[in-house]
């Protein structure tokens, strides 16, 4: 019962691992609304922020959280676009489904 | 048991839940309230893992901005969710089998090699110790080009959102300075030189 009563390592990186593998299951199901695709992405990177934040304390480096201000930067930044993208597509195309989007095929 | 052990298991119990949530649920906005949830819970997390800075970052620039953009934009378009949802069940379980195919394999490679339960060493237990001070010195002396190309990043990403979803409408009504002020007297006022001609005394 150790495993329940002291905090490790391995705890915050196997919950790391679980949020990414539910993220990947949710790309997977919800391939078709691509609004729920941009959480899931969200999701994923959350995910390798909890690794970054876990390794920085237990190694006592500060360098990971730094890293995980450069990831939430670039999340940001990719949400931002993605969410723009989302917006033009819906004028031009009416709806936002994925399948949809195979109008630029030649 | 130690109360911080306590706090962790609830939070990770919640975030896996959320997490859970927000791939699965019919309604998007149900999502992105159980996305803000999970951040919270993250958040948490790290402010049990010392980042308090981080832990505030988080809420802050995640629940306040990014997900009420997710919020803005997911109201303002009409979008039909019933109709993505065709074939979601024939995915699950692919999606499932791959899911638990990671997690176990994670999980068995951490259980083995990362069982490290000995406290962190360095500053972080001193008093008077400042998580948002010690990132403070670093980030802006040894990592200061990094973090000034993140800061082009996030210009570019406001240049692109803006470029992305302007749109001139035709019908709308524009200045144009360069025009107004490049104009002279011969483009408006037009002088004619009519010669004069004598009063006509007969009429009233």
């Amino acid at each position: 019962m150790q495993i329940l009563t002291q905090l490790s390592l391995a705890h915050f990186l196997v919950l790391g691992a679980i949020l990414f593998a539910i993220s990947v299951v949710g790309l997977v199901l919800n391939r078709k609304n691509l609004i729920v695709l941009l959480m899931a992405i969200e999701l994923m990177l959350l995910s390798v922020n909890l690794n970054f934040v876990a390794f920085s304390h237990y190694l006592g480096d500060t360098a990971g959280q730094i890293f995980v201000f450069f990831i939430l930067t670039v999340a940001a930044a990719e949400s931002a676009i993605g969410l723009a993208i989302l917006v033009v597509l819906f004028r031009n195309i009416g709806g936002i489904a994925v399948e949809d989007l195979g109008e630029l095929r030649g | 048991m130690e109360f911080k052990v306590i706090v962790f298991w609830i939070l990770a119990v919640v975030l896996v839940f959320a997490s859970l949530r927000v791939i699965t649920a019919r309604n998007s906005v149900h999502a992105v309230l159980y996305l803000v949830l999970a951040f919270f819970n993250a958040a948490g997390i790290w402010m049990l893992l010392q980042a308090e800075f981080l832990a505030i970052a988080l809420v802050l620039v995640y629940v306040g901005a990014v997900m009420v953009l997710f919020l803005f934009v997911l109201m303002m378009l009409d979008i039909n969710f019933d109709s993505m949802r065709v074939g979601f069940r024939s995915h699950i379980p692919l999606a499932a089998g791959v899911g638990v195919l990671t997690v176990v394999q994670m999980a068995m490679v951490l259980w083995t090699k990362v069982q490290d339960t000995t406290p962190p060493v360095g500053a972080t237990g001193q008093a008077g110790y400042s998580n948002t001070k010690s990132l403070g010195m670093v980030i802006y002396t040894q990592y200061v080009y990094a973090v000034e190309i993140a800061a082009v990043i996030l210009l570019v990403a406001i240049v692109a959102a803006i470029a992305l979803t302007l749109r001139r409408r035709k019908e709308t009504k524009y200045q144009n300075p360069s025009q107004q002020i490049g104009v002279r007297r011969a483009d408006r006022v037009r002088i004619l030189n009519i010669a004069a001609s004598p009063r006509d005394e007969t009429k009233p």
